[in-house]
C-alpha cells in the first residue's frame, strides 16, 4: 500500500478504495440474483448492461417476489432514473468528449464515479477526470468480475437467507439512500412511502407497491415550497 | 415465449434504457436542468424507491409481512450507518447479524 500510496494520485487513490469496496458488493448481488432463479448468464448480464446496483438489486428482487419481468424491468429503469442527472453534473469536468469515450463513458456514469470526480478540488480538472475515469473502470471490472463469483458460489451456499444475504440486501439499500435522508422532507417521504408500500403488499400485484413509492414523491416533490405562488401552475418558466 | 425468454427480453432491455437515461443526462444542455421541480422530484423519487425496497426486503415474505433476524440486523445496519462505518461494513454486518440469529435458530 506503502508504495501504491506513493505512485498514485488522491483521485486515484480513492478510486481505487471506493472501486473495492462497492466491487465486493456485487457478490451478494451475484448470490441474490442467482436465489432469485436467474442462471449465470443473465446475472452476469444484468451487471453488463444495467450496471447500476439499486436497479439490478430490485430487477432480481421483484423476480425472485414472484412478479413478471416486465415490472422488474421497469423498477429498475425508475430506479435508475438518477443516474440521468449525473451527466449534467460531470459536463463540465468530461465535455468535450466524443467517440468510444462518449459511448463507454455514459456506461460509467454511476453514483460512485460522479461521487469521486466531484469530490476532487474544483479547480483541478484533471483530478476530477480521472477520479471519474479511475473509479468508473473500476468499479465496472470488479462489479462484474465479482458478480460472476457471487452467482457460482451462490449455487453452492443453498440458502441464502442463511448467510444473512436478504439483511444484506436491505442493509445495501438502507446504505444508499441513507446520505440523502438529510432533510425533512426526504425524511417523510421515505418513511410514508415505506408505509404505503408496505400495506399493500398483500393486496396489490409483486411490483405495485414500489411503484405507488414513485408516486409518493412525485405528489411530494410537484408544489413548489414557501415562494411558490400556485402549485396548479402548468409551466414554471425561466 | 417461455418465462426464461421474456426475462432475458427484461434484462436487455432494462441495460438498454439505462444506457439512455444517463446518455440524456450528458446530453442535455445545461441550462433545461434549472427546472427545480424537476430536480426535487428526481432527488425525493431516489429517496421513496430505495427506503420502500429496504422497508420491503426487510419486512416481507413473498406477499405476506413478517418480522424475523432481518430486523434486528437492520437496526444494527442503522446505527452503523449513523455512526458513519463504510459502506462494505454496514453490509457485512447486517448479514453476519441474521445470519447470527438464524443459526441460534431465531427468525
Amino acid at each position: 500500500m506503502a508504495v501504491l500510496g506513493a505512485r498514485l494520485t488522491p483521485a486515484r487513490q480513492q478510486a481505487l478504495s471506493v472501486s473495492i469496496a462497492t466491487g465486493a458488493y456485487a457478490l451478494s448481488f451475484g448470490a441474490l440474483s442467482v436465489a432469485a432463479g436467474l442462471d449465470l448468464w443473465q446475472t452476469s448480464a444484468l451487471s453488463l448492461l444495467v450496471f447500476s446496483g439499486g436497479s439490478q438489486f430490485a430487477f432480481v428482487g421483484v423476480i425472485g417476489a414472484g412478479g413478471i419481468p416486465a415490472v422488474a424491468a421497469a423498477t429498475s429503469t425508475f430506479l435508475g432514473i438518477r443516474n440521468g442527472f449525473y451527466g449534467v453534473a460531470l459536463a463540465p469536468v468530461l465535455r468535450p468528449w466524443h467517440g468510444w469515450r462518449s459511448w463507454w463513458g455514459t456506461q460509467v456514469t454511476i453514483d460512485e464515479s460522479t461521487a469521486v470526480a466531484i469530490a476532487q478540488p474544483e479547480h483541478d480538472a484533471e483530478a476530477r477526470r480521472a477520479g471519474f475515469w479511475w473509479t468508473g473502470v473500476g468499479v465496472y471490472v470488479l462489479w462484474n468480475a465479482i458478480t460472476i463469483l457471487g452467482a457460482l458460489v451462490g449455487q453452492r451456499v443453498g440458502d441464502p437467507s442463511a448467510w444473512g444475504l436478504d439483511a444484506a440486501a436491505a442493509a445495501a439499500f438502507l446504505g444508499l439512500v441513507w446520505p440523502r435522508l438529510a432533510d425533512r422532507r426526504a425524511l417523510a417521504v421515505a418513511a410514508v412511502a415505506s408505509v404505503i408500500a408496505l400495506a399493500l403488499t398483500p393486496f396489490a400485484p409483486v411490483g405495485v407497491p414500489i411503484m405507488v413509492a414513485a408516486v409518493v414523491a412525485v405528489a411530494a416533490g410537484w408544489p413548489t415550497p414557501r415562494a411558490g405562488t400556485t402549485a396548479a401552475a402548468p409551466k414554471e418558466n425561466s | 415465449m417461455t418465462p426464461y425468454a421474456w426475462t432475458w427480453v427484461a434484462i436487455v432491455g432494462a441495460g438498454a434504457a439505462m444506457w439512455l437515461i444517463k446518455a440524456v443526462g450528458h446530453r442535455v444542455p445545461e441550462h433545461a436542468l434549472d427546472n427545480p421541480r424537476l430536480v426535487r422530484i428526481a432527488a425525493l423519487v431516489t429517496v421513496s424507491l430505495l427506503t420502500a425496497l429496504a422497508a420491503l426486503q426487510t419486512l416481507t415474505v413473498g406477499k405476506g409481512l413478517e418480522v424475523d433476524a432481518r430486523v434486528p440486523a437492520l437496526a444494527v445496519a442503522a446505527v452503523l450507518l449513523w455512526r458513519k462505518a463504510p459502506f462494505i461494513v454496514v453490509v457485512a454486518v447486517a448479514a453476519g447479524v441474521a445470519a447470527g440469529l438464524r443459526a441460534l435458530g431465531w427468525g
